[in-house]
């Protein structure tokens, strides 16, 4: 298919890529462009220039702090955490990333990417809620960090404005993490997840059941407790060709209980 | 625009080498890498199934690393060597997981083969015995419609065993 004519820049530097983003009006970073190529074939998206961040070394990696702190460059793709040391730190980043499409997309694909589209089945903005991320967003002006629970604004929107660029994700220490979705085949496209972690007190995030990740934090672990929190949510799930809203409704409490298990369970 | 900016511009002047030959040519921002290759280079090899990234058919290699080349810009792939299906027999002869696809039957229409065949050759790459449950996983971005993908599997289990003798 043959996309609309589309401008063209590659910069060696984000000071550079925050100037051509905030001078060029109808200008989109493109990160792994596993999701944004394809809105673009399809007319979804139609931006007027793609600044392409494959450049930006500033901008990859994964560092561990001697706190454990994880500091994650947003163009790390699926497949290097998968595959990293240092993310091990935090097991549910790499077991998640497994679980994203395929090998192709996951050679590609990118944590910021998957974060800063936030399309509501996406996998990790329920994940980075449950955990507590900071996201850390610079603009010409210079930087700000903000909490993951005031990072997702709507659908395919978030705190990254026109202009801006997510720089870095950084995850707290901690390792009991839980993830659980109904998914279109395996390793498909959510229909409906939920992500738990336990760093004193439960937090649970449910994706898919409204535009922007759902944050909850029942009393405890209690599978009773946890069922409440999902049903006192007052959530009013959208209906789709694979789930109606009940049904998801269903859903998310079912896996929201799984979560929070698995992450309770974990030492 | 400030000073120092990167270049913005519709098109490039790229330089890609596919299976050891380099290939300089202006491309357009918007084309997509499979249609490079396809349409600019002429290696008919590589195919397009869905052009919306699920069939994998256009699967190829670059620098080193799995990915659709329909969800890159050829642009993107300036600088890189990149591997296509034309690069796998080696003077007309047939590479070990060729040979094993024809000996299985792991093909029927043969549209997708290309796509398997470069997904398996990066599966072996990295994981030169893989269970059956790793060839899945190493396969699951590329679909079949024809084989039920079973002698797929067996051809790439075959593969590896005689590479490993």
């Amino acid at each position: 298919m043959l996309l609309r004519e589309v401008e063209y820049a590659k910069p060696s530097s984000v000071a550079q890529a925050l100037a051509i983003l905030s001078e060029n009006d109808g200008a989109r970073a493109l990160a792994g462009g596993q999701t944004l190529i394809n809105v673009m074939k399809a007319r979804a998206a139609s931006p007027d220039a793609l600044v392409d961040l494959s450049g930006l070394e500033e901008l990859r990696g994964i560092e561990l702090g001697a706190d454990g702190t994880l500091s994650i460059g947003p163009m790390t793709t699926y497949t290097e955490l998968v595959g990293s040391a240092e993310a091990k730190a935090r097991p549910i980043l790499g077991e998640v990333c497994a679980q994203i499409a395929d090998v192709q997309v996951r050679n590609r694909g990118t944590i910021g990417g998957n974060l800063c589209s936030n399309d509501p089945t996406n996998h990790l903005p329920p994940l980075m809620v449950s955990i507590g991320a900071q996201l850390t967003i610079a603009g010409r002006g210079g930087e700000r960090v903000v909490s993951a629970d005031e990072f997702f604004l709507g659908v395919y929107l978030t705190a990254v404005g026109p202009g801006e660029l997510l720089t870095k994700i950084t995850l707290p220490a901690g390792k009991r993490d839980g993830f659980a979705a109904v998914t279109l085949g395996v390793d498909g496209t959510c229909i409906a997840s939920a992500a738990a972690s336990v760093n004193g007190s439960l937090r649970i995030a449910l994706g898919c059941v409204d535009a922007t990740p759902v944050l909850l934090q029942p009393a405890s672990a209690d599978e009773g407790a946890v069922r409440e929190a999902v049903r006192g949510a007052g959530l009013f799930p959208p209906a789709d060709v694979h789930a109606s809203s009940e049904y998801r409704m269903h859903l998310a409490e079912v896996l929201a209980v799984r979560a929070a298990r698995q992450a309770s369970e974990r030492s | 625009m400030s000073e120092n900016a990167a270049p913005v511009s519709s098109s490039r002047q790229i330089a890609v080498t596919i299976n050891g030959t380099l290939y300089e040519r202006e491309v357009e921002a918007r084309k997509l890498l499979i249609h490079f290759i396809r349409d600019d280079v002429d290696l008919t090899g590589s195919h397009i199934g869905c052009d919306t990234g699920n069939c994998g058919a256009c699967s190829v290699i670059v620098d080193g690393t799995l990915v659709k080349s329909c969800m890159m810009l050829a642009v993107q792939a300036d600088g890189s060597s990149i591997e296509t299906v034309e690069g796998l027999a080696d003077d007309g002869e047939l590479a070990a997981l060729q040979q094993a696809f024809s000996d299985h039957h792991a093909l029927q229409c043969g549209y997708c083969t290309p796509g398997m065949l470069m997904s398996a050759t990066a599966l072996l790459r990295t994981n030169a015995h893989p269970s059956e449950a790793e060839i899945r996983k190493g396969l699951q971005g590329n679909i079949c419609r024809c084989t039920g993908y079973w002698n797929i599997f067996e051809a790439v289990k075959t593969a590896s065993e005689r590479v490993a003798k």
